[in-house]
Protein backbone atom coordinates (compact mmCIF):
# COMPACT_ATOMS: atom_id res chain seq x y z
CA UNK A 1 0.00 0.00 0.00
CA UNK A 2 1.53 3.34 -1.00
CA UNK A 3 2.01 5.55 1.98
CA UNK A 4 2.87 9.22 1.77
CA UNK A 5 6.31 9.79 3.20
CA UNK A 6 7.15 13.39 4.03
CA UNK A 7 10.64 14.37 3.00
CA UNK A 8 12.91 14.60 5.97
CA UNK A 9 13.75 18.12 7.11
CA UNK A 10 17.52 18.51 7.17
CA UNK A 11 18.92 19.30 10.58
CA UNK A 12 20.40 22.51 9.19
CA UNK A 13 16.90 23.79 8.50
CA UNK A 14 15.60 23.33 12.03
CA UNK A 15 15.41 26.52 14.05
CA UNK A 16 17.31 26.15 17.32
CA UNK A 17 14.99 26.11 20.31
CA UNK A 18 16.65 29.21 21.76
CA UNK A 19 15.94 31.27 18.64
CA UNK A 20 12.42 29.88 18.33
CA UNK A 21 11.58 30.87 21.88
CA UNK A 22 13.24 34.26 21.52
CA UNK A 23 11.23 34.97 18.42
CA UNK A 24 8.05 34.25 20.31
CA UNK A 25 9.09 36.53 23.11
CA UNK A 26 10.11 39.25 20.65
CA UNK A 27 6.67 39.09 19.05
CA UNK A 28 5.01 39.33 22.45
CA UNK A 29 7.09 42.31 23.50
CA UNK A 30 6.51 44.02 20.16
CA UNK A 31 2.76 43.42 20.40
CA UNK A 32 2.71 44.67 23.96
CA UNK A 33 4.75 47.75 23.12
CA UNK A 34 2.61 48.74 20.15
CA UNK A 35 -0.52 48.28 22.26
CA UNK A 36 0.95 50.35 25.05
CA UNK A 37 1.81 53.11 22.59
CA UNK A 38 -1.86 53.47 21.76
CA UNK A 39 -2.90 53.96 25.37
CA UNK A 40 -2.64 57.17 27.37
CA UNK A 41 0.43 57.24 29.63
CA UNK A 42 -1.68 57.07 32.78
CA UNK A 43 -2.76 53.56 31.92
CA UNK A 44 0.52 51.93 31.05
CA UNK A 45 2.32 53.81 33.77
CA UNK A 46 -0.21 52.60 36.32
CA UNK A 47 1.93 50.93 38.89
CA UNK A 48 0.25 48.53 41.21
CA UNK A 49 3.42 47.77 43.13
CA UNK A 50 3.44 48.52 46.83
CA UNK A 51 6.61 48.29 48.85
CA UNK A 52 6.71 47.41 52.51
CA UNK A 53 9.41 46.84 55.08
CA UNK A 54 9.37 43.29 56.36
CA UNK A 55 8.31 43.13 60.00
CA UNK A 56 10.08 40.03 61.34
CA UNK A 57 8.10 40.11 64.59
CA UNK A 58 4.92 39.52 62.60
CA UNK A 59 6.18 37.03 60.06
CA UNK A 60 5.09 33.45 60.66
CA UNK A 61 7.78 31.00 59.56
CA UNK A 62 5.41 29.04 57.33
CA UNK A 63 5.26 28.46 53.64
CA UNK A 64 3.33 31.18 51.79
CA UNK A 65 0.14 30.20 50.01
CA UNK A 66 0.79 30.80 46.29
CA UNK A 67 -0.34 34.18 44.92
CA UNK A 68 -2.64 32.41 42.48
CA UNK A 69 -4.56 30.68 45.27
CA UNK A 70 -4.68 33.78 47.46
CA UNK A 71 -6.25 35.73 44.61
CA UNK A 72 -8.56 33.09 43.14
CA UNK A 73 -10.11 31.40 46.18
CA UNK A 74 -12.03 34.06 48.08
CA UNK A 75 -15.08 34.59 50.20
CA UNK A 76 -16.36 38.03 49.23
CA UNK A 77 -20.13 37.70 48.90
CA UNK A 78 -20.41 41.19 47.38
CA UNK A 79 -19.19 39.49 44.20
CA UNK A 80 -20.98 36.14 44.54
CA UNK A 81 -21.02 33.21 46.93
CA UNK A 82 -18.77 30.88 44.92
CA UNK A 83 -15.09 30.81 45.81
CA UNK A 84 -14.09 31.77 42.27
CA UNK A 85 -16.81 34.43 41.87
CA UNK A 86 -14.84 37.35 43.39
CA UNK A 87 -11.89 36.84 41.03
CA UNK A 88 -14.33 36.67 38.10
CA UNK A 89 -16.62 39.56 39.06
CA UNK A 90 -14.58 42.05 41.06
CA UNK A 91 -13.32 43.85 37.95
CA UNK A 92 -16.35 46.16 38.19
CA UNK A 93 -15.15 47.61 41.50
CA UNK A 94 -13.73 51.14 41.17
CA UNK A 95 -11.06 51.66 43.80
CA UNK A 96 -10.14 55.28 42.94
CA UNK A 97 -11.14 57.84 44.03
CA UNK A 98 -11.83 56.31 47.45
CA UNK A 99 -12.46 57.89 50.80
CA UNK A 100 -12.87 56.46 54.26
CA UNK A 101 -15.13 58.32 56.68
CA UNK A 102 -14.10 58.02 60.31
CA UNK A 103 -16.86 59.09 62.67
CA UNK A 104 -18.72 58.43 65.91
CA UNK A 105 -17.13 58.62 69.32
CA UNK A 106 -13.94 60.42 68.24
CA UNK A 107 -12.65 63.91 68.91
CA UNK A 108 -11.49 64.37 65.33
CA UNK A 109 -13.95 62.81 62.89
CA UNK A 110 -12.53 63.01 59.37
CA UNK A 111 -12.95 61.93 55.80
CA UNK A 112 -9.66 60.49 54.62
CA UNK A 113 -8.64 60.22 51.04
CA UNK A 114 -7.11 56.81 50.42
CA UNK A 115 -3.77 58.22 49.27
CA UNK A 116 -3.48 60.36 52.40
CA UNK A 117 -4.38 57.40 54.54
CA UNK A 118 -1.71 55.22 52.94
CA UNK A 119 0.96 57.77 53.86
CA UNK A 120 -0.09 57.98 57.50
CA UNK A 121 2.51 55.43 58.61
CA UNK A 122 5.25 53.28 57.14
CA UNK A 123 3.91 50.32 55.19
CA UNK A 124 5.06 47.00 56.61
CA UNK A 125 4.96 43.52 55.16
CA UNK A 126 3.54 41.00 57.59
CA UNK A 127 3.05 37.32 56.97
CA UNK A 128 -0.10 36.18 58.76
CA UNK A 129 -2.06 32.98 58.95
CA UNK A 130 -5.61 33.36 57.67
CA UNK A 131 -8.15 30.91 59.06
CA UNK A 132 -11.59 30.82 57.48
CA UNK A 133 -14.61 29.79 59.55
CA UNK A 134 -15.15 27.11 56.86
CA UNK A 135 -12.06 25.29 58.17
CA UNK A 136 -9.52 26.12 55.49
CA UNK A 137 -6.49 28.35 55.90
CA UNK A 138 -3.77 30.24 54.05
CA UNK A 139 -0.56 32.12 54.79
CA UNK A 140 -0.54 35.58 53.22
CA UNK A 141 2.07 38.35 53.02
CA UNK A 142 -0.02 41.47 53.67
CA UNK A 143 1.04 45.11 53.31
CA UNK A 144 -0.18 47.79 55.67
CA UNK A 145 0.28 49.20 59.13
CA UNK A 146 -1.41 48.78 62.50
CA UNK A 147 -4.94 50.12 62.59
CA UNK A 148 -3.88 51.73 65.88
CA UNK A 149 -1.98 54.36 63.86
CA UNK A 150 -5.24 55.62 62.40
CA UNK A 151 -7.17 55.29 65.64
CA UNK A 152 -4.60 57.46 67.48
CA UNK A 153 -5.02 60.21 64.88
CA UNK A 154 -8.79 60.54 65.37
CA UNK A 155 -8.60 60.42 69.18
CA UNK A 156 -11.45 58.20 70.41
CA UNK A 157 -13.50 59.59 73.28
CA UNK A 158 -14.03 57.78 76.57
CA UNK A 159 -17.28 56.39 75.19
CA UNK A 160 -15.61 54.61 72.27
CA UNK A 161 -15.94 50.96 73.33
CA UNK A 162 -16.27 49.40 69.88
CA UNK A 163 -15.22 50.01 66.29
CA UNK A 164 -17.57 49.24 63.42
CA UNK A 165 -16.33 48.70 59.86
CA UNK A 166 -18.74 49.34 57.02
CA UNK A 167 -17.96 48.15 53.52
CA UNK A 168 -18.98 49.69 50.22
CA UNK A 169 -22.66 49.35 49.32
CA UNK A 170 -23.09 49.72 45.57
CA UNK A 171 -24.85 46.94 43.67
CA UNK A 172 -23.73 48.45 40.36
CA UNK A 173 -20.11 47.79 41.30
CA UNK A 174 -20.77 44.77 43.48
CA UNK A 175 -23.13 42.43 41.62
CA UNK A 176 -23.50 40.09 44.60
CA UNK A 177 -25.37 42.84 46.42
CA UNK A 178 -28.26 42.39 44.01
CA UNK A 179 -29.22 39.38 46.10
CA UNK A 180 -29.97 39.59 49.80
CA UNK A 181 -27.70 36.74 50.81
CA UNK A 182 -26.33 39.03 53.55
CA UNK A 183 -27.56 42.32 55.04
CA UNK A 184 -25.82 45.01 52.97
CA UNK A 185 -23.70 46.94 53.51
CA UNK A 186 -21.38 44.38 55.02
CA UNK A 187 -20.72 45.31 58.64
CA UNK A 188 -18.07 44.01 60.96
CA UNK A 189 -16.78 45.14 64.30
CA UNK A 190 -14.14 44.82 66.98
CA UNK A 191 -13.84 45.79 70.58
CA UNK A 192 -11.69 48.91 70.87
CA UNK A 193 -8.80 47.05 72.53
CA UNK A 194 -8.90 44.45 69.75
CA UNK A 195 -8.86 47.22 67.17
CA UNK A 196 -5.93 48.90 68.94
CA UNK A 197 -3.94 45.68 69.14
CA UNK A 198 -0.76 46.00 67.05
CA UNK A 199 -1.60 42.78 65.18
CA UNK A 200 -4.76 44.32 63.72
CA UNK A 201 -3.56 45.46 60.33
CA UNK A 202 -5.01 48.21 58.18
CA UNK A 203 -4.23 46.60 54.87
CA UNK A 204 -3.61 48.04 51.41
CA UNK A 205 -1.75 45.29 49.62
CA UNK A 206 -0.46 41.74 49.43
CA UNK A 207 2.47 40.02 47.76
CA UNK A 208 4.19 43.34 47.04
CA UNK A 209 1.29 44.92 45.20
CA UNK A 210 -1.91 46.85 45.87
CA UNK A 211 -4.80 44.63 46.98
CA UNK A 212 -6.43 42.90 44.04
CA UNK A 213 -10.13 43.80 43.98
CA UNK A 214 -11.19 40.28 45.00
CA UNK A 215 -9.08 40.55 48.16
CA UNK A 216 -10.88 43.62 49.49
CA UNK A 217 -9.37 46.53 47.56
CA UNK A 218 -8.49 49.24 48.16
CA UNK A 219 -8.52 49.07 51.95
CA UNK A 220 -9.41 46.37 54.44
CA UNK A 221 -8.50 45.17 57.88
CA UNK A 222 -6.81 41.87 58.71
CA UNK A 223 -7.39 40.47 62.18
CA UNK A 224 -5.34 37.28 62.10
CA UNK A 225 -6.56 35.66 65.32
CA UNK A 226 -10.20 35.77 64.25
CA UNK A 227 -12.06 33.90 61.51
CA UNK A 228 -11.64 35.50 58.11
CA UNK A 229 -15.08 37.11 57.88
CA UNK A 230 -14.15 39.42 60.79
CA UNK A 231 -11.64 41.14 58.51
CA UNK A 232 -13.87 43.62 56.66
CA UNK A 233 -13.03 44.40 53.03
CA UNK A 234 -13.44 47.48 50.80
CA UNK A 235 -14.08 49.69 53.83
CA UNK A 236 -15.73 53.10 53.35
CA UNK A 237 -16.68 53.93 56.93
CA UNK A 238 -15.17 53.34 60.35
CA UNK A 239 -17.43 54.20 63.24
CA UNK A 240 -16.58 54.33 66.94
CA UNK A 241 -19.50 53.35 69.16
CA UNK A 242 -20.43 52.77 72.75
CA UNK A 243 -22.70 49.83 71.92
CA UNK A 244 -21.50 46.56 70.44
CA UNK A 245 -22.23 46.70 66.71
CA UNK A 246 -24.44 44.07 65.09
CA UNK A 247 -22.52 42.53 62.22
CA UNK A 248 -23.85 41.14 58.94
CA UNK A 249 -22.91 37.59 59.92
CA UNK A 250 -24.51 37.90 63.35
CA UNK A 251 -27.74 38.83 61.56
CA UNK A 252 -27.30 35.96 59.10
CA UNK A 253 -26.87 33.30 61.77
CA UNK A 254 -27.08 34.49 65.38
CA UNK A 255 -26.38 31.00 66.71
CA UNK A 256 -23.50 30.38 64.34
CA UNK A 257 -21.51 33.61 64.06
CA UNK A 258 -20.78 35.53 67.22
CA UNK A 259 -19.33 38.99 67.66
CA UNK A 260 -15.94 37.68 68.81
CA UNK A 261 -15.40 34.79 66.40
CA UNK A 262 -11.91 34.12 67.68
CA UNK A 263 -10.22 31.14 66.07
CA UNK A 264 -10.66 28.44 68.68
CA UNK A 265 -10.23 24.70 68.04
CA UNK A 266 -12.22 23.84 71.17
CA UNK A 267 -15.34 25.83 70.29
CA UNK A 268 -17.06 24.31 67.28
CA UNK A 269 -19.24 26.03 64.75
CA UNK A 270 -22.86 25.11 65.34
CA UNK A 271 -22.68 22.67 62.43
CA UNK A 272 -19.06 21.65 61.99
CA UNK A 273 -15.86 21.09 63.95
CA UNK A 274 -13.19 23.78 64.18
CA UNK A 275 -10.54 21.43 65.59
CA UNK A 276 -8.77 20.99 62.26
CA UNK A 277 -8.31 22.92 59.07
CA UNK A 278 -7.14 22.32 55.54
CA UNK A 279 -4.21 24.53 54.65
CA UNK A 280 -4.69 25.39 50.99
CA UNK A 281 -2.18 23.31 49.04
CA UNK A 282 -1.95 20.56 51.65
CA UNK A 283 -3.59 17.16 51.41
CA UNK A 284 -4.51 16.22 54.97
CA UNK A 285 -5.98 18.49 57.58
CA UNK A 286 -3.76 20.05 60.20
CA UNK A 287 -4.68 20.97 63.77
CA UNK A 288 -6.11 24.45 64.27
CA UNK A 289 -4.14 26.53 66.76
CA UNK A 290 -5.69 28.51 69.62
CA UNK A 291 -6.26 32.10 68.43
CA UNK A 292 -4.85 30.88 65.12
CA UNK A 293 -1.39 30.65 66.69
CA UNK A 294 -1.46 34.18 68.11
CA UNK A 295 -2.30 33.07 71.65
CA UNK A 296 0.78 34.69 73.18
CA UNK A 297 -0.07 38.04 71.68
CA UNK A 298 -3.83 38.19 72.22
CA UNK A 299 -4.92 35.78 74.97
CA UNK A 300 -4.64 38.60 77.54
CA UNK A 301 -7.48 40.44 75.78
CA UNK A 302 -9.86 37.72 76.92
CA UNK A 303 -8.75 36.91 80.45
CA UNK A 304 -11.64 35.71 82.54
CA UNK A 305 -13.98 35.58 79.57
CA UNK A 306 -16.04 32.50 78.76
CA UNK A 307 -14.96 31.88 75.18
CA UNK A 308 -17.72 29.32 74.57
CA UNK A 309 -20.47 31.75 75.56
CA UNK A 310 -18.70 34.62 73.78
CA UNK A 311 -18.03 32.69 70.57
CA UNK B 1 -46.25 6.58 19.26
CA UNK B 2 -42.73 5.80 18.17
CA UNK B 3 -41.26 6.80 21.49
CA UNK B 4 -43.52 4.55 23.48
CA UNK B 5 -41.69 1.37 22.68
CA UNK B 6 -38.12 1.34 21.51
CA UNK B 7 -36.55 -1.55 19.69
CA UNK B 8 -34.01 -3.54 21.66
CA UNK B 9 -31.31 -2.22 19.43
CA UNK B 10 -32.24 1.43 20.02
CA UNK B 11 -32.44 0.77 23.71
CA UNK B 12 -28.98 -0.80 23.70
CA UNK B 13 -27.57 2.30 22.06
CA UNK B 14 -29.44 4.53 24.46
CA UNK B 15 -27.99 2.61 27.38
CA UNK B 16 -24.48 3.06 26.04
CA UNK B 17 -25.13 6.79 25.58
CA UNK B 18 -26.49 7.23 29.11
CA UNK B 19 -23.57 5.23 30.49
CA UNK B 20 -21.06 7.57 28.85
CA UNK B 21 -23.07 10.65 29.82
CA UNK B 22 -23.12 9.59 33.45
CA UNK B 23 -19.32 9.37 33.35
CA UNK B 24 -18.95 12.96 32.13
CA UNK B 25 -18.84 14.54 35.62
CA UNK B 26 -16.04 12.16 36.61
CA UNK B 27 -14.27 12.85 33.32
CA UNK B 28 -14.53 16.59 33.92
CA UNK B 29 -12.94 16.20 37.33
CA UNK B 30 -10.16 14.06 35.87
CA UNK B 31 -9.44 16.56 33.09
CA UNK B 32 -9.52 19.45 35.56
CA UNK B 33 -7.20 17.47 37.82
CA UNK B 34 -4.60 17.09 35.07
CA UNK B 35 -4.89 20.68 33.82
CA UNK B 36 -4.72 22.45 37.19
CA UNK B 37 -8.40 23.28 36.87
CA UNK B 38 -9.64 22.21 40.29
CA UNK B 39 -8.76 25.52 41.92
CA UNK B 40 -7.06 26.26 45.20
CA UNK B 41 -8.99 23.64 47.15
CA UNK B 42 -9.26 20.58 44.88
CA UNK B 43 -10.45 18.33 47.70
CA UNK B 44 -13.43 20.54 48.42
CA UNK B 45 -14.16 20.78 44.70
CA UNK B 46 -14.16 16.99 44.23
CA UNK B 47 -16.26 16.43 47.35
CA UNK B 48 -18.81 19.05 46.31
CA UNK B 49 -18.98 17.85 42.73
CA UNK B 50 -19.42 14.15 43.55
CA UNK B 51 -22.07 15.04 46.15
CA UNK B 52 -23.90 17.21 43.65
CA UNK B 53 -23.95 14.44 41.05
CA UNK B 54 -25.06 11.82 43.58
CA UNK B 55 -28.14 13.91 44.31
CA UNK B 56 -28.74 14.78 40.68
CA UNK B 57 -28.57 11.14 39.56
CA UNK B 58 -30.72 10.07 42.49
CA UNK B 59 -33.41 12.54 41.47
CA UNK B 60 -33.18 11.48 37.82
CA UNK B 61 -33.59 7.86 38.94
CA UNK B 62 -36.63 8.80 40.99
CA UNK B 63 -38.18 10.66 38.08
CA UNK B 64 -38.35 7.51 35.94
CA UNK B 65 -41.63 6.19 37.36
CA UNK B 66 -43.46 9.54 37.18
CA UNK B 67 -42.11 9.94 33.65
CA UNK B 68 -43.51 6.55 32.69
CA UNK B 69 -46.90 7.40 34.11
CA UNK B 70 -46.98 10.81 32.47
CA UNK B 71 -45.79 9.70 29.05
CA UNK B 72 -46.82 6.09 28.90
CA UNK B 73 -43.29 5.20 27.80
CA UNK B 74 -42.00 1.88 29.05
CA UNK B 75 -38.34 2.08 28.11
CA UNK B 76 -37.12 4.59 30.73
CA UNK B 77 -37.58 1.89 33.36
CA UNK B 78 -34.90 -0.11 31.56
CA UNK B 79 -32.40 2.69 32.30
CA UNK B 80 -33.33 3.04 35.95
CA UNK B 81 -30.97 0.45 37.41
CA UNK B 82 -27.97 1.94 35.65
CA UNK B 83 -28.86 5.46 36.77
CA UNK B 84 -29.38 4.30 40.34
CA UNK B 85 -26.06 2.49 40.33
CA UNK B 86 -24.34 5.60 39.01
CA UNK B 87 -25.87 7.60 41.86
CA UNK B 88 -24.38 4.98 44.19
CA UNK B 89 -21.05 5.21 42.35
CA UNK B 90 -20.82 8.98 42.90
CA UNK B 91 -21.98 8.54 46.49
CA UNK B 92 -19.08 6.11 47.02
CA UNK B 93 -16.60 8.61 45.60
CA UNK B 94 -18.13 11.34 47.77
CA UNK B 95 -17.91 9.17 50.89
CA UNK B 96 -14.35 8.10 50.07
CA UNK B 97 -13.27 11.73 49.94
CA UNK B 98 -14.64 12.16 53.45
CA UNK B 99 -13.21 8.87 54.74
CA UNK B 100 -9.75 9.11 53.23
CA UNK B 101 -8.94 12.76 52.66
CA UNK B 102 -11.03 14.50 55.27
CA UNK B 103 -10.73 12.08 58.16
CA UNK B 104 -7.96 9.75 56.99
CA UNK B 105 -9.61 6.68 58.54
CA UNK B 106 -9.95 8.38 61.91
CA UNK B 107 -12.85 6.15 62.96
CA UNK B 108 -13.20 7.87 66.30
CA UNK B 109 -13.48 11.22 64.54
CA UNK B 110 -16.02 9.78 62.14
CA UNK B 111 -18.21 8.42 64.94
CA UNK B 112 -18.01 11.81 66.64
CA UNK B 113 -19.01 13.52 63.40
CA UNK B 114 -22.00 11.21 62.94
CA UNK B 115 -23.20 11.94 66.45
CA UNK B 116 -22.43 15.65 66.56
CA UNK B 117 -22.73 17.03 63.03
CA UNK B 118 -26.34 17.05 61.92
CA UNK B 119 -25.43 17.15 58.23
CA UNK B 120 -23.31 14.02 58.67
CA UNK B 121 -25.93 12.47 60.97
CA UNK B 122 -28.34 12.50 58.02
CA UNK B 123 -25.79 12.13 55.22
CA UNK B 124 -24.11 8.98 56.49
CA UNK B 125 -27.29 6.86 56.89
CA UNK B 126 -28.53 8.17 53.56
CA UNK B 127 -25.38 6.68 52.05
CA UNK B 128 -25.72 3.42 53.99
CA UNK B 129 -29.33 3.01 52.80
CA UNK B 130 -28.04 2.94 49.24
CA UNK B 131 -26.07 -0.23 50.00
CA UNK B 132 -28.99 -2.70 50.21
CA UNK B 133 -30.40 -1.28 47.00
CA UNK B 134 -27.08 -1.59 45.19
CA UNK B 135 -26.66 -5.17 46.46
CA UNK B 136 -30.14 -6.19 45.35
CA UNK B 137 -29.92 -4.54 41.96
CA UNK B 138 -29.12 -7.68 39.99
CA UNK B 139 -31.75 -9.72 38.12
CA UNK B 140 -30.98 -12.70 40.36
CA UNK B 141 -31.67 -10.70 43.51
CA UNK B 142 -34.93 -9.35 42.10
CA UNK B 143 -36.02 -12.91 41.43
CA UNK B 144 -34.91 -14.11 44.84
CA UNK B 145 -36.70 -11.30 46.68
CA UNK B 146 -39.78 -11.34 44.54
CA UNK B 147 -41.07 -8.25 42.77
CA UNK B 148 -43.19 -6.95 45.60
CA UNK B 149 -40.59 -7.14 48.34
CA UNK B 150 -37.95 -5.81 45.99
CA UNK B 151 -40.10 -2.78 45.18
CA UNK B 152 -40.73 -2.16 48.86
CA UNK B 153 -37.01 -2.30 49.59
CA UNK B 154 -36.23 0.08 46.77
CA UNK B 155 -38.55 2.72 48.13
CA UNK B 156 -35.53 3.45 50.33
CA UNK B 157 -34.38 5.59 47.42
CA UNK B 158 -36.80 8.25 48.59
CA UNK B 159 -35.31 8.24 52.07
CA UNK B 160 -31.84 8.53 50.53
CA UNK B 161 -32.90 11.51 48.47
CA UNK B 162 -34.51 13.26 51.45
CA UNK B 163 -31.42 12.56 53.54
CA UNK B 164 -29.21 13.84 50.74
CA UNK B 165 -31.12 17.09 50.31
CA UNK B 166 -31.19 17.75 54.07
CA UNK B 167 -27.47 16.91 54.24
CA UNK B 168 -26.79 19.54 51.55
CA UNK B 169 -29.12 22.07 53.15
CA UNK B 170 -27.41 21.80 56.54
CA UNK B 171 -23.85 22.09 55.34
CA UNK B 172 -24.25 25.20 53.20
CA UNK B 173 -23.01 28.31 54.97
CA UNK B 174 -25.51 30.83 53.65
CA UNK B 175 -26.39 30.52 49.98
CA UNK B 176 -29.23 27.97 49.88
CA UNK B 177 -29.99 28.27 46.15
CA UNK B 178 -28.86 24.75 45.23
CA UNK B 179 -30.36 22.89 48.21
CA UNK B 180 -33.67 24.68 47.69
CA UNK B 181 -33.69 23.71 44.01
CA UNK B 182 -33.10 20.06 44.90
CA UNK B 183 -35.79 20.21 47.59
CA UNK B 184 -38.33 21.66 45.15
CA UNK B 185 -37.58 19.06 42.49
CA UNK B 186 -37.89 16.31 45.06
CA UNK B 187 -41.25 17.64 46.26
CA UNK B 188 -42.51 17.72 42.68
CA UNK B 189 -41.52 14.06 42.28
CA UNK B 190 -43.19 13.23 45.58
CA UNK B 191 -46.29 15.16 44.55
CA UNK B 192 -46.57 13.28 41.27
CA UNK B 193 -46.18 9.97 43.02
CA UNK B 194 -48.85 10.80 45.59
CA UNK B 195 -51.13 11.97 42.79
CA UNK B 196 -50.84 8.63 41.01
CA UNK B 197 -51.27 6.68 44.23
CA UNK B 198 -54.47 8.63 44.95
CA UNK B 199 -55.67 8.23 41.39
CA UNK B 200 -55.14 4.46 41.52
CA UNK B 201 -56.93 4.25 44.85
CA UNK B 202 -59.94 6.14 43.48
CA UNK B 203 -60.00 3.96 40.40
CA UNK B 204 -59.88 0.81 42.54
CA UNK B 205 -62.73 2.06 44.72
CA UNK B 206 -64.81 2.98 41.69
CA UNK B 207 -64.24 -0.48 40.27
CA UNK B 208 -65.22 -1.96 43.59
CA UNK B 209 -68.31 0.27 43.66
CA UNK B 210 -69.42 -0.73 40.20
CA UNK B 211 -68.82 -4.34 41.22
CA UNK B 212 -71.29 -4.00 44.06
CA UNK B 213 -73.66 -1.68 42.22
CA UNK B 214 -75.93 -4.56 41.34
CA UNK B 215 -77.02 -5.12 44.91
Amino acid sequence: MPVYKPTAIPASEITPRQLFNDRRRFMQIAAGASLAALLPPSVWAADNKLAGVKNPAYTVPEELTPYKDVTSYNNFYEFGTGKDDPAKNAGSLKTRPWTVTVEGEVKKPQVFDLDTLMKMAAIEERVYRLRCVEAWSMVVPWLGFSLAELIKQVEPTGKAKFVEFISLNDPSQMPGQQTSVLAWPYREGLRIDEAMHPLTLLTFGLYGELLPNQNGAPIRVVVPWKYGFKSAKSIVRIRFTEQQPVTSWMLAGPGEYGFYSNVNPTVDHARWSQAKERRIGEFLRRKTLMFNGYEQEVAALYTGMDLTANF
Amino acid sequence: MALKNLSNQTLAWLKRGVFLLALVPLGNLAVAGFTDGLGANPIEKITRSTGYWTLTLLLITLSITPLRKLSGWQWPVRLRRMLGLFAFFYACLHFSMYLVVDQFFDWEGIVKDIVKRPYITVGFPAFLLMLPMAITSSDGMIRRLGGKRWRQLHRLAYLCAIGGVVHYWWLVKKDLTNPITFALLLSVLFGLRLFYVAKDAIKRRRNADTGTAAR
